[in-house]
């Protein structure tokens, strides 16, 4: 790579572009989007979490006045189960989830009809009045219990992950030490603002469905709509409009999807779904839960001799999407930045009567990172070394990069392609004065107060590919537009992809307009999710830029009687190197058109890396937990934006302190879901959140892409988990206590007062 | 999360307004004031009122005025009028301390001090200051009106001693003499949510020890009540750590704790104890 490829707007915190629509109100999310004449969607939802259908009256909805339609699984016969994105093995195939449930109910929330009429409130109403009658069977809650029937066949244990390497065996049979942990993580979900919408419209005249509301990843989207109801590719299209956040969760393929699209082409109307949030508590992809058992053989100076790891996933009541992606992710990475010479990891997958999985933000590694680090802490425990110091004995070095995990995940094998891990935790400790602050809080223990100091350190992932397609357009006004089939979630995805074109052509950010999740303005696109969009689509504008400016100074430099090696562009002139004539790119674009195209085509991921912090205050008393201080080191390869990237490690950050302190998703013994609203499902606010501290490293450019990006949207959540477990640890003084997330205050003074937790 | 269909009523006056509600009461008619409780519950449909009798527009109801030693806070006064001092003396300052304790501002700028009271919450800051004061309850209806007791006012969880045709018109509560103490703490998972346990300590000081304790515990039990036992534990004693302590431990033990899945018998107990004390450690 070349280090001044990107030019001088790369790098640098420049206002996002996004902003301002968004700051004057002007934003337009999925509810604002309406046409004349259209049906409101309601779904009628299981209330049971495990059931045999044996019978749905909607009489009484059909007589309210205002309503169109009600559909059961009958009117939906014709459309397949939702397919898979990524990591569909084909043993999960039975599993798969119809738009409207079938023969069995499978959790609370399952879609089991669809009610149109005129107005929202309306739908609502005859939605109540739809008896679906159904004959109980016996709900399974807890993933780690044995496998129960899933139908009459099948077991609620469709695969396991089997990953690893090396004599494990042998591994254990020669450790000195042993160490074994039991740990689980709590059900979570990106919980966006703005709730899942689709507005879907057909236009006869043209024979087009077109699908409004989209996000995340459009062009596979649109390709699944397009198979599942038998229409040709170019007669769907999806549109992206402002996204109020994604996490994983929004802009997947769901059943209110393909609802929606199938009633506009069989009403001939449009058809509007606005989620509530109790739909969307109950509805929309949980993720996360988990429960390891781990064992880690160590020899007598703590370095790690082999991990065996055995996990039971909880998805949920359907293989959805994402299919095995998260427990594989959990499996593959969890060895993370140490050198683990033997490996084993089985992931049960199992099902159980709860909403269906997906991914949510750094899925599988906020579990892994979780399991891994209470790991390191407990051999440092037992190796009577500190936290810092076993890190060190057992981290990658930077020599052995490019370094082959020996795991693969994703369709690719894990290959971290540069990394200084023991640099970057050598910084941080000095940056942040970690010795220093460790031992303010043993002075402040002295004197009664719970204070405590965590730590835990990680290997992100980043840039999936398989691919990335560009094309810049120079407008005769002067604009230059970049088409991309990525997507934008709020993450300022804009705004880098501008200031990447923008150095690679020497314009003006500004002048720059990104187009993307239009599946009708450019024939493919990888959206975004994975952390991707920076390193995928920013390489891809890169190249489509690079190739863009040698067209432009091509057509150029016979019109200023040079040759376009003697020619340059800056602020969206072109002048010649030696001084003399120049000529305003726009004025160029006047006389011939200009389009350049770049496609970034890569199956291996980067693997961008970090360190996080935590400084907590435990309340004795009544077993709260205060974050104090939290802060993270990060090593980004090459930042293209740092204000974006802070912003997206903080927001990071604040989801995971949610999943280490406060959300859960939480069932009955029944299988009734518990976190139904804001007040039973408990994201944390500003009060709860301190200020995110960061350390922003370029030590570890990527070798694979021509700028050395790395992405920055997952570094935040990651080792969030594990940090607030490692910081009340030893704030309460019982080194291993915490063994399961989120750390209730119920828990925690159960801890305190030495008694099982309730 | 849309509400089922509903009458709404939107009376001028206040013997209009107990008109409608004494025809509409039977078919499960509602008050409506600042709606921060009965709404959320009407969009999640496990309240379907078929009449609303909407207060926001009856002239009157915004009184807030002291008389006769008490100040009287009428059916419309939201939460946060009382960021300020409402009242002379310690009970304003007092109420201005609870009152940011209740959810969050935009809330507090729309629900009322009365609506509280009468939904009843077992974790409400308004019902405990009530039950702790020993405020007056202002009911009226098509038929009457009666005063009545915070003592005799609180039944149950969310159930208090109103009929369905009354209406919380206004709560009346007692100034407290200059020199009044208070204090008040607040436990609960994260800033603004409803209380996993809450106290309030208001007493007086007579040559150097506590008189007149009075010590309200709230999210702990069905209703928010006065704990006579950690009363006693005060009473007479020098304001100071020992005797905070064994009244936290006096009200600790003296409650019949609430019980869910996220606080257990003992862990309530935990939290009554920590609150008590902390608040009255915050009263010095």
């Amino acid at each position: 790579m070349s280090k001044d490829a990107g030019g001088t707007v790369i790098g640098r915190s420049v206002p996002r572009l996004e902003d301002r629509p968004l700051l004057t109100g002007q934003g337009r999310f999925a509810a604002n989007i309406s046409f004349p004449g259209q049906l409101h969607m309601r779904v009628v939802r299981s209330a049971v979490a495990h059931g045999k259908l044996t019978g749905l009256d909607a009489s009484a909805a059909l007589n309210v006045p205002g309503v169109h339609a009600v559909w059961t699984a009958a009117d939906v016969a014709h459309i397949p189960p939702i397919g898979f994105r990524l990591t569909g093995l084909t043993e999960l195939e039975p599993y798969r989830q119809y738009v409207l449930a079938r023969d069995r109910v499978r959790y609370v929330g399952e879609p089991v009809a669809a009610v149109f009429a005129s107005d929202p409130y309306i739908a609502e109403d005859a939605a109540d009045l739809v008896d679906v009658r159904t004959e109980d069977l016996p709900s399974i809650i807890d993933a780690a219990e044995q496998p129960g029937f899933y139908d009459d066949e099948r077991r609620t244990e469709p695969a396991i992950i089997r990953k690893g390497y090396g004599d494990v065996d042998a591994a254990f049979a020669q450790a000195q030490h042993i160490v074994e942990l039991e740990l689980s993580i709590g059900r979570h979900s990106g919980v966006p603002i703005e709730t899942r919408g689709v507005i879907a419209t057909y236009d006869e005249e043209r024979d087009v469905l077109a699908m409004y509301g989209a996000a995340k990843v459009p062009h596979w989207n649109r390709d699944s709509i397009a198979m599942m109801l038998g229409r040709k590719l170019e007669t769907v299209q999806l549109f992206e409009g402002h996204v109020g956040g994604g996490f994983g969760i929004r802009g997947e393929l769901y059943p209110e999807d393909l609802l929606a699209c199938a009633a506009a082409l069989k009403f001939r109307k449009p058809v509007k779904w606005i989620e509530d949030r109790r739909e969307h508590l109950i509805a929309a992809n949980h993720s996360r839960q988990q429960r390891h058992k781990i064992r880690a053989a160590v020899d007598d100076h703590g370095r790690i001799l082999g991990l065996d790891d055995t996990f039971f996933h909880d998805n949920g009541a359907y293989m959805r999407t994402h299919a095995a992606t998260v427990p594989d992710l959990a499996a593959a990475m969890l060895p993370g930045p140490y050198i683990v010479p033997a490996y084993r990891a089985h992931g049960h997958i199992r099902l159980t009567n709860k909403t269906p999985c997906g991914t949510y933000r750094a899925p599988g590694r906020y579990e892994s990172t979780f399991v891994r680090e209470r790991l390191m802490d407990a051999i440092a425990q037992r190796i009577q070394v500190d936290r810092l110091e076993i890190r060190r004995r057992n981290l990658i070095a930077k020599e052995q990069m490019p370094y082959d995990a020996r795991t693969a995940t994703l369709g690719t094998d894990i290959i971290y392609d540069s990394g200084d891990y023991a640099g970057l935790l050598r910084r941080v400790d000095r940056h942040y004065g970690l010795a220093r602050a460790i031992a303010r809080a043993e002075q402040r223990r002295s004197t009664g107060v719970l204070a405590g100091v965590g730590l835990a350190m990680f290997v992100e992932k980043s840039g999936l590919g398989p691919s990335d397609l560009v094309r810049i357009t120079l407008h005769a006004d002067g604009t230059t537009e970049v088409v991309t089939g990525s997507a934008s979630v709020g993450q300022g995805m804009e705004t880098a992809m501008a200031q990447i074109c923008a150095g690679a052509l020497g314009i003006d950010y500004a002048t720059v307009r990104v187009i993307h999740g239009q599946t009708d303005r450019i024939e493919r696109g990888g959206g975004a999710y994975a952390s991707r969009v920076t390193v995928m689509t920013g390489e891809a504008t890169h190249r489509a830029a690079c190739d863009l400016r040698a067209k432009a100074l091509a057509a150029a430099a016979p019109l200023m009687q040079t040759t376009p090696d003697r020619l340059t562009i800056a602020g969206g002139v072109i002048t010649r190197v030696n001084g003399g004539a120049s000529m305003p790119l726009a004025e160029l674009a006047r006389i011939v058109s200009l389009t350049g195209e770049g496609i970034f085509e890569y199956k291996h991921m980067v693997y961008p890396y970090g360190v996080h912090i935590a400084e907590v205050l435990v309340d004795a008393e009544s077993g709260g937990v205060t974050v104090e201080r939290y802060f993270v080191g990060y090593d980004i390869g090459r930042a293209v934006n740092p204000m974006l990237i802070e912003g997206q490690i903080a927001g990071g950050v604040a989801q995971g302190i949610g999943g280490a302190l406060y959300e859960d998703f939480r069932y009955a013994e029944n299988g009734e879901p518990l976190s139904v609203s804001f007040a039973d499902y408990l994201m944390p606010t500003a009060h709860e959140i301190p200020r995110i501290e960061l350390l922003l490293t370029e030590d570890a450019p990527s070798p694979l892409n021509s700028l050395g990006l790395k992405g920055a949207g997952e570094g935040g959540a990651n080792a969030a988990g594990a940090a607030i477990a490692s910081a009340v640890d030893d704030a309460i003084g019982l080194p291993g206590a915490i063994t399961e997330l989120p750390i209730t205050p119920q828990r925690l003074k159960a801890l305190l007062r030495g008694l099982p937790p309730h | 999360m849309k509400p089922a269909p509903f009458v709404r009523h939107a009376p001028k006056t206040l013997d209009e307004a107990l008109k409608i509600l004494a025809e509409v009461a039977p078919q499960d008619g509602r008050i409506l004031a600042g709606g921060q409780s009965l709404v959320p519950v009407m969009a999640f449909r496990m309240a379907r009122p078929a009449h609303l009798v909407d207060i926001n527009e009856v002239a009157g109801l915004d009184k807030l005025a002291v008389e006769d030693g008490k100040l009287i806070v009428g059916a419309r006064v939201r939460h946060a009028t009382f960021h300020r001092p409402a009242a002379p003396g310690p009970l304003g300052a007092l109420l201005a301390v609870v009152v940011r304790n209740i959810a969050h501002y935009p809330i507090r700028t729309r629900g009322t001090m009365c609506g509280s009271l009468a939904n009843a919450d077992p974790a409400s800051e308004w019902c405990l200051t009530a039950a702790t004061l020993g405020a007056q309850m202002v009911a009226k209806s098509a038929s009457g009106e009666r005063v009545i007791a915070a003592d005799d006012f609180f039944e149950g969880i969310m159930s208090t001693a109103l009929a369905e045709d009354e209406l919380l018109a206004e709560v009346r509560l007692p100034l407290l003499p200059d020199g009044t103490k208070f204090g008040f703490n607040e436990f609960s998972r994260r800033a603004g949510d409803f209380a996993m346990s809450v106290a309030l300590a208001v007493y007086e000081i007579k040559d150097g020890r506590i008189a007149s304790p009075r010590l309200g515990v709230g999210g702990a039990e069905p209703h928010p009540r006065r704990i006579p036992e950690a009363e006693a534990a005060l009473d007479g004693q020098a304001p100071g750590d020992m005797a905070f302590r064994a009244a936290a431990e006096a009200a600790a033990a003296a409650i019949d704790p609430l019980e869910d899945a996220q606080t257990d018998a003992s862990y309530r107990r935990d939290l009554v104890r920590a609150v008590v004390r902390r608040a009255l450690e915050a009263s010095l």
